[in-house]
């Protein structure tokens, strides 16, 4: 008998014992609308308390600001998809001085440079959870995983029109549960670690810088 | 005044053997109170040290025990928070599906502990007459958790109003003794019982006050192990609740 | 290895409990971690109502365990994902070992996961020559200094930053001593980075594992779970067969009531929902996703309707956080690798009893485990029912088998002795006697040496309250 038969008939076995509960019916919550103001505000708050770096901007003249702090934070390069809309409209900002703009690091072997080399890199993000200050990425083949993980500083631009109560409530609008992507995400802040005699530290691995763009 | 009261007095084994002060002064402050106070000699002890250490027949041939010699139906005043939650609390779960189920709940349904009593029934009113004191309060973990008395210490406390409670360190903490567990791993029962006399004897009071006497059975044990070392000069006692009240509101029968 | 850990738990804790800079490290520690947790409950209707619903959650799942297994691995399977079933230690190494053998990996980088460490799979791995990197900081450090983790959620909680500044400079090339932890942190990330780039495969564990998308999640702070999940071509993920749950509408409850128990978060920096390996057109992300779901004990605690609770945990660590056994000895007394309360649980059933059977007694029931479980294991109760086990016989009438090892702690002695107490305390003509002797006392505390290593022998009252009862109310009479 294989190990998957075994357990199986083990674990089925014991169900004809007598005095098993039956398994009790979850209620689940109704989706609930939040004024959006309140939204906003709670997700800076909570996003704030970790550590996140928050800008508002407009729709319009965010590129303005990602050249603005790029130079400010004396980043050499930022990683940027030039496919996407957000892409195309950052690369209308450049040239900036001092920063130049990177992208095809994924399929040019370029695995080595965006390692070692690349400062910082820029993506969107799909929506944010006000509740847990949470920001949700689904990577995708013009914004791959390791844009939001490998470099040491990460923008993201976010819409305010996309701010969730809750996870559950994402989960529900959207439904997830239908297709979920073969990676997805949520991002609260910078990377961190307490392992260290408890004591709070920065960049352990993922990026030691997040910054919040959002668009009001 | 409640005259028409009885009640009966389950003393605890540790009381019986260690603390019968203790149990003369619930006695004569009930009895002060005006109710009568019935003291079956057949009781012995709730089974406690028999169930934690996993011998169940055991524990249950000693709980029908006690219940054979509480007939009736007055209500059963205990000594102690550990003791209470096992006749309480634990007894139907060790008779659960079996015969004596019924007569067990109908006992376990008049277990009352003590400070409970006193508050709760009684609402009685003390007359602090001094002097003025600083006091800590161990409350056993039973009590805290298993019968919800952490409040009662503190307002009998709060009662005596010549009475100042400190705080300690941890206070919610066990002390270590968990019965046969301070036998069988000594070592880890003893760093237990080190931390808390620390922090007893740290936080400003002359003595511990607690309901359990297997609490203090272990607690004063530790701190007079303690008093052979020199910084450990001014003695730190341990006392019964029902033994500090009796003493400070007259310590006379009517 | 077992005999070790059974006959080393008394002089382990006797070790640990004398050695004082260790229990002022746990203290602070858990002292820190609970006021974390405390501040993230300040609602007591909220805290009950949520751990109401994580309790209902785990059971239903539990219910429905084989079912949802099934679910789960054809759903995987649909998204890319390869499913391996493992019944012990040994075979979920070599399902692994085969996994990297066939790929040619020489260096398996590692997020963190306690099966892993539960099925001692670095030592194995390493006996066949592959190297098994620690890539969490906690377990970096740890398995840098040979040692096993100490807590299930903070690995090096037993290591000063001063011994981490020592063991870095001494260890990693080019590391001067500092103790500044910024520092430190930028140093285990310079030295992994390297790491990440070459590995060809990744293993992780999985916090919960969804039937109904095929999903597992893994939950971190510092990058490493997405960075090993990521980057190599090869990803293997190991988990429990009880972190089953049914619908991705049960996670956001478990997700919070986890995060907010371990480590006082509203929610960690990365929660990664992972369904599968890249899909065709993207450009990063595993070529190959592996899972192997262990049993390794958990069918038998499984089959008993008590015990089964035991398999509710989320490990969030707050029972370990808690007790103060675990805060005087330190996860390393335990032997075992899962210390502290779930410890004491569940290693009976993962190691058998025999291998465990200092355990269960190694509580005084104070029931702090229990007040702050999630999703309310009545850790006390099940302590208390291993307890029954460890001295009842298999076999013996009426009481079923339901465990390997029960029975370990029976000794015909100890049986008689709690049976001639119990006649003691049935029979008023011989307590009376043995009040009036040194017996009653023997009864009460059988180990005078144990005793009065830290207590003075209490001394028997002149008159019993028996006695002084009855003669005050013969007086008043």
């Amino acid at each position: 008998m294989s190990a998957r038969a075994h357990i199986l008939a083990k674990l089925t076995a014991s169900h004809d014992q007598p005095g098993w509960p039956d398994p009790v019916a979850l209620k689940t919550n109704p989706p609930r609308t939040i004024n959006a103001a309140d939204q906003l505000a709670q997700l800076k708050t909570m996003m704030a308390a970790a550590h996140t770096e928050i800008h508002e901007v407009s729709s319009e003249n965010w590129p303005e600001k990602v050249a603005e702090l790029t130079q400010a934070k004396n980043l050499n390069n930022l990683l940027i998809a030039p496919k996407t809309a957000l892409g195309k409209q950052l690369q209308a900002q450049w040239p900036v001085d001092g920063v130049t703009l990177k992208y095809d690091l994924h399929h040019s072997g370029g695995k080595e440079e965006l390692f070692f080399s690349v400062d910082a890199a820029l993506t969107s993000c799909r929506s944010a959870i006000a509740e847990s200050g949470s920001l949700v990425l689904w990577p995708s083949p013009a914004e791959p995983r390791l844009m939001s993980l490998v470099p040491p500083v990460h923008f993201v631009l976010l819409d305010a029109h996309n701010i969730y109560p809750s996870l559950a409530e994402v989960m529900q609008a959207e439904n997830w549960a239908a297709a979920m992507p073969s990676n997805a995400l949520l991002i609260s802040g910078p990377s961190k670690t307490a392992d260290i005699q408890q004591t709070l530290a920065y960049g352990a691995h993922g990026p030691k810088e997040l910054v919040l763009l959002i668009m009001v | 005044m409640h005259s028409n009261s009885s009640i009966s007095l389950f003393g605890t084994c540790v009381v019986d053997l260690f603390f019968p002060q203790a149990g003369m002064s619930a006695l004569k402050i009930l009895e002060r109170e005006g109710i009568q106070v019935n003291y079956p000699q057949a009781q012995s002890c709730c089974g406690q040290p028999a169930y934690t250490s996993g011998y169940s027949d055991e524990a249950r041939r000693v709980a029908l025990a006690q219940i054979a010699a509480f007939p009736g139906e007055d209500p059963i005043v205990v000594l102690s928070g550990s003791c209470a939650g096992m006749m309480k609390h634990h007894y139907p779960t060790l008779f659960h599906g079996m015969p004596e189920e019924e007569i067990v709940r109908q006992f376990s349904k008049r277990i009352i502990e003590f400070t409970a009593y006193l508050l709760e029934v009684l609402n009685i009113e003390l007359h602090d007459l001094g002097p003025a004191e600083s006091v800590a309060l161990h409350t056993s973990c039973t009590a805290r958790r298993e019968m919800g008395t952490l409040q009662n210490g503190r307002e009998l406390l709060r009662r005596l109003d010549k009475i100042d409670l400190k705080t300690h360190d941890h206070e919610s903490e066990c002390c270590g003794f968990g019965g046969t567990f301070s036998v069988r791993h000594p070592d880890i029962s003893a760093a237990m019982v080190q931390d808390k006399t620390a922090a007893l004897r740290q936080c400003g009071a002359s003595k511990v006050i607690s309901a359990d006497c297997g609490c203090l059975l272990n607690i004063t044990g530790a701190l007079q192990k303690q008093q052979a070392h020199p910084e450990n000069k001014t003695a730190f006692a341990g006392l019964h609740i029902a033994e500090l009240i009796w003493q400070r509101t007259g310590g006379k029968s009517q | 290895m077992k005999t070790e850990i059974l006959h080393n738990f008394t002089s382990r804790s006797r070790a640990a409990t004398a050695d004082e800079a260790q229990r002022g490290k746990f203290r602070s520690a858990m002292d820190f971690l609970i006021a974390k947790r405390a501040a993230q409950f300040p609602d007591p209707t909220e805290w009950a109502e949520l751990r109401e619903s994580g309790q209902q959650i785990r059971q239903r799942a539990l219910a429905y365990l084989p079912k949802l297994l099934v679910q789960f691995e054809q759903k995987a399977q649909q998204n890319g994902m390869t499913v391996h079933w493992a019944e012990t230690p040994l075979e979920a190494n070599q399902i692994i070992h085969g996994i990297l053998q066939r790929q040619q990996v020489r260096t398996l980088i590692k997020g963190k996961s306690m099966v892993s460490e539960e099925i001692e799979l670095n030592q194995y791995l390493q006996a066949h020559s592959i190297q098994a990197l620690e890539s969490d900081m906690g377990e970096f450090i740890v398995q840098m200094a040979d040692e096993k983790p100490s807590h299930i959620i903070m690995p090096a909680i037993h290591k000063s930053k001063q011994e981490i500044a020592a063991l870095f400079a001494a260890e990693i090339d080019d590391t001067p001593y500092t103790e500044d932890v910024d520092e430190l942190i930028q140093i285990g990330r310079q030295a992994l980075r390297q790491q990440f780039f070459n590995a060809d495969a990744g293993l992780s564990g999985v916090n919960f594992a969804i039937a109904e998308t095929g999903t597992l999640c893994l939950v971190e702070n510092e990058g490493n779970g997405r960075l090993s999940t990521s980057c190599p071509r090869v990803h293997i993920a190991i988990t429990g067969i009880e972190k089953m749950l049914e619908n991705l509408a049960d996670l956001p409850t478990l997700l919070t009531l986890l995060t907010r128990s371990a480590t006082g978060q509203p929610i960690t920096t990365y929660v990664n929902l992972i369904s599968g390996p890249r899909r065709a057109d993207e450009q990063d992300g595993p070529e190959e996703v592996h899972i192997v779901l262990l049993d390794n004990g958990r069918s038998q605690a499984y089959a008993d309707v008590q015990l089964r609770q035991t398999l509710q945990c989320i490990r969030c660590g707050a029972c370990m956080n808690h007790c103060p056994v675990y805060t005087r000895i330190g996860g390393h007394a335990y032997g075992t690798t899962y210390p502290g309360p779930i410890g004491s649980i569940i290693s009976p059933h993962l190691l058998g009893l025999a291998e465990t059977r200092d355990l269960p007694s190694a509580s005084t029931l104070c029931g702090a485990c229990g007040d702050v479980c999630p999703v309310k294991i009545p850790i006390p109760e099940l302590l208390l029912r291993l307890r029954v086990e460890n001295v009842t016989r298999a076999g013996t009438k009426d009481h079923p088998a339901v465990m390997r090892g029960q029975g370990a702690k029976y000794r015909l002695s100890e049986k008689l002795a709690w049976q001639a107490w119990s006649l003691l305390n049935t029979t008023p003509a011989l307590s009376l006697a043995s009040r009036r002797s040194a017996a009653g006392l023997r009864h009460l505390i059988p180990s005078v040496k144990a005793w009065t290593q830290a207590r003075v022998m209490p001394k028997i009252a002149p008159q019993s309250l028996h006695e002084l009862i009855k003669a005050h109310q013969e007086q008043k009479s």
